[in-house]
């Protein structure tokens, strides 16, 4: 299994959803070996064993290892591509980078590549060499694995290089598209082209929602044969819900999220306009931080409802439960989400959710409250209906409790486990 | 004979702690304390006690004829007696040599001249009464925020007894006219108008380090100015603050009271101007102007949306406040309505970027903003609360 990230150490969901799968497929009785960039030795090995590709040297190469030369050179990066950092390890990252002033574009041979395994400006270089060491390692474990299985587009070329050399069946899983990234015509080229090859190379192809699976099979083309609906889940064990002491009466509205176009937060702005002319005792909140959230601020102030719209910036850790238990309603007005998890936390939390038709998650939530992104009256009138309706929130919160509960990485592991098993069968 | 008009601005803000969404409701202090008195004494030490030391001794060398005024608000007074009580002593040993005016102004250094005239009347007079009880002396000249002026503005300030206003000579209101002459306001003929000349202002409080400016060669320029007077109106914090001490600042205005003197050069202080010189004429200024930034206007304030969405609401509390008439609440209302707070989230990054950015704690306006609002809503919660239990 190739991956970018696995916890502790994560930038954003694609981490975190590894380690459920892994994890599930242990209880199914399916053993992996997980390949990531840059471990650092603290994650958890209970249910699968963890190769760290910046330990492994490149040794040997064959001619499609050539190509792949070739291929590298021709992706030669200056640009700051980053898909899933927000705006605070962004400015980091570009400063990191400048310090390191990029190398020379040299892979070198019999030498080790420290990957830094984050989402840098050399993020396609990096994407590139793993593609490498990734054959490498594929190479060297021939005889322990039945099944290549690479997570995203950034450990696609390493999936293909491993499928070239070992002959192995590959999965490719995917957790997001290059259209959930930017609009239809602001996709970034060099993306979707690896997107792409990974699909057409794949013997199946995995999405994480019925709404993921229809962008692969219209927008790349795929023959929707191979193409699999898996949805995800979420691993709750070990979780309490915080007690958080409140210091507003108010009831509380929360969007927490990147602030970017995908997200919609320009919809939760309007909503939260139209509720407040009907009803005083509610404060809305957005919680997180992205390229579009200055312009929420002058669009709230605008508005005149700055003293009943709050900004929080950036959460991290604990500051997001606090958020989640300080909520009264939850809201994720995504434009496109290929899956969203956010609202799953905040049902766990006991927080009835509003989530529009336009996410992955609204495939698999009953309880959640459903709305089109852009049907902001039909928003407003939910948000309301949950703060004055005392018998409908105690509904949805309780059904809502229930039903993420029932969301288990062990039950969508299995229907992995039956792709793996229909790959095999080929 | 050229008289020459010193008027020193003295302000310090109450900044803001960093107040999350999390805190509101729960905790009811609003203010960065260590910052707040981290400031204030490194500004005491290299600034005001100096200068007040070298002020208090021109005055004595000069026999009486070296005269300042000083505005200092509500604002940075609470401070001083909090954090930096030595201060006070310095100033009232320039108030007793009688060569000092102390200038009324609103008591936070607020904007509530643009907003609310009951809020305005209200900062003013205890603004008034706070300078009596400090200094002992009562002022009778007028100096508005940033010198925001205009003639509804001086109207109601001349209303309560102040005849005499300092403002900007800003250049899209007297035209060819020379800011070196007393004017009245146009509405209310019998108060009287003192002009910043800003050129030789900001010679001293802009662009002094560097230019190499000796005392003799600044009272050749003011000396060259046509008119009866010359109005050097500047922030006090010019002097080893924003000016610092190895630029020579301090050794050049400890050689320009004699050079001035010895040139023919007459001292007095704003209220001895006033009733001094003769108004020339009337000067129409219906829109507020300031001294502030390149437009000379009020867009450094309230500029954006951000800022002006933020002042509605402040100043929407004042008829609860008026009612509840709580003392606590009065002293947050008006540290919360002194304009660094929208300074801060002011967006005119461009002409005035630097000098924006220099007077700014935070990253950017929107930061500012957003903490500021937060403070608000707890603020608005405490109002709503006792505004309840009083009815």
């Amino acid at each position: 299994m190739f991956g970018w990230e696995f916890p502790p150490h994560i930038a954003g969901g694609l981490g975190t959803a590894c380690e459920g799968i892994v994890k599930g497929l242990a209880y199914n009785g399916v053993e992996s070996i997980f390949v990531m960039p840059s471990a650092t030795g603290d994650e958890d090995q209970s249910a699968t064993r963890i190769i760290n590709a910046s330990d492994v040297a490149v040794e040997s190469f064959t001619g499609t290892v050539d190509e792949f030369l070739d291929k590298v050179k021709f992706i030669h990066v200056d640009s700051n591509l980053i898909p899933y950092a927000d705006p605070e390890e962004f400015s980091k990252i570009v400063e990191d980078e400048r310090a390191r002033q990029i190398k020379d574009f040299r892979v070198s041979f019999g030498q080790k590549y420290k990957f830094s395994g984050k989402y840098g400006a050399n993020l396609l270089e990096e994407v590139a060499r793993y593609a490498m060491v990734g054959g490498t390692i594929a190479m060297q474990h021939k005889d322990e694995f039945d099944i290549i299985h690479a997570h995203d587009w950034l450990t696609y070329l390493a999936g293909i290089a491993a499928k070239e050399l070992t002959g192995k069946p590959l999965v490719v899983h995917v957790h997001a598209t290059s259209f959930d990234r930017g609009t239809d015509d602001m996709v970034d080229s060099r993306v979707y082209a690896i997107e792409r090859r990974g699909m057409e190379a794949a013997d199946r192809v995995v999405t994480v929602s019925d709404l993921t699976r229809g962008i692969v099979i219209n927008k790349y083309g795929i023959d929707p044969s191979k193409v699999v609906t898996v949805h995800n889940a979420v691993d709750f064990s070990g979780r309490e819900n915080l007690e958080v002491e409140r210091g507003v009466r108010d009831k509380v509205v929360t969007f927490l999220g990147r602030i970017t176009f995908q997200k919609g937060p320009e919809y939760f702005i309007e909503a939260a306009a139209k509720v407040l002319k009907r009803t005083k005792g509610v404060r809305f909140v957005m919680a997180g931080s992205g390229d579009m959230m200055n312009r929420a601020i002058r669009m709230v102030a605008r508005m005149g409802i700055s003293d009943r719209f709050h900004f929080t910036g950036f959460l991290r850790g604990a500051d997001v439960q606090k958020m989640f238990a300080l909520s009264d309603v939850y809201i994720m007005p995504s434009v496109s989400e290929p899956f969203g998890i956010s609202p799953l936390e905040a049902m766990r939390t006991g927080v009835p959710s509003i989530i529009s038709h336009q996410s992955g998650a609204a495939e698999v939530l009953r309880y959640a409250l459903k709305v089109d992104f852009w049907d902001v009256d039909a928003m407003a009138d939910d948000i309301y209906a949950l703060l004055t309706y005392p018998a409908l929130s105690r509904f949805a919160a309780a059904q809502g409790y229930d039903e993420v509960n029932e969301l288990k990485w062990n039950n969508a592991t299995a229907k992995l486990k039956s792709v793996y098993e229909s790959v095999l069968a080929q | 004979m050229k008289k020459l008009c010193f008027y020193f601005q003295i302000h310090q803000p109450d900044r803001l702690r960093v107040f999350r969404f999390f805190d509101i409701g729960k905790d009811s202090h609003y203010y960065d304390d260590f910052v707040n008195r981290t400031i204030l004494r490194r500004i005491a030490s290299k600034c005001y006690l100096p200068m007040n030391d070298l002020i208090l001794k021109a005055i004595q060398e000069s026999k009486g004829k070296f005269k300042v005024a000083f505005s200092i608000t509500g604002s940075v007074l609470e401070q001083f007696e909090r954090y930096s009580p030595e201060v006070i002593d310095s100033f009232r040993a320039l108030a007793a040599t009688g060569n000092v005016e102390f200038l009324c102004e609103t008591c936070n250094h607020s904007l509530s001249s643009l907003k609310s005239e009951n809020e305005f009347r209200h900062q003013v007079l205890k603004h008034k009464a706070t300078i009596e009880r400090y200094f002992g002396v009562t002022p009778v000249t007028f100096r508005n925020t940033e010198l925001i002026y205009s003639n509804s503005i001086g109207k109601t300030v001349y209303d309560l007894g102040f005849k005499t206003i300092l403002t900007e000579g800003a250049r899209h209101i007297l035209g060819w006219k020379s800011p070196n002459y007393i004017y009245n306001n146009e509405a209310k003929s019998s108060q009287k108008l003192l002009l910043r000349n800003y050129t030789l202002s900001d010679d001293i409080a802009f662009r002094f380090a560097g230019s190499g400016l000796t005392a003799e060669q600044f009272v050749a320029k003011v000396n060259a100015e046509e008119g009866d007077i010359v109005n050097l109106f500047m922030d006090y914090e010019t002097f080893g603050e924003h000016q610092s001490a190895e630029s020579g600042i301090f050794d050049f205005m400890r050689a320009l009271p004699k050079a001035a003197l010895a040139a023919g050069i007459k001292f007095v202080t704003p209220s001895e101007a006033a009733s001094g010189i003769k108004s020339i004429g009337a000067l129409s200024v219906p829109q507020p102007i300031s001294w502030a930034d390149e437009e000379r206007d009020v867009t450094a304030w309230l500029g954006n949306e951000l800022q002006q969405d933020a002042f509605n609401k402040l100043y929407s509390l004042v008829e609860k406040l008026s009612i509840i008439d709580n003392a606590d609440l009065w002293a947050d209302f008006g540290r919360l309505q002194e304009s660094d707070h929208f300074y801060y989230m002011c967006t005119k990054f461009f002409s005035d970027g630097d000098v924006h950015k220099y007077f700014n704690p935070y990253d950017t306006p929107y930061e500012a903003f957003i903490n500021y609002m937060n403070v608000l809503s707890d603020f608005i919660i405490r109002v709503n609360d006792e505004y309840a239990t009083k009815h």
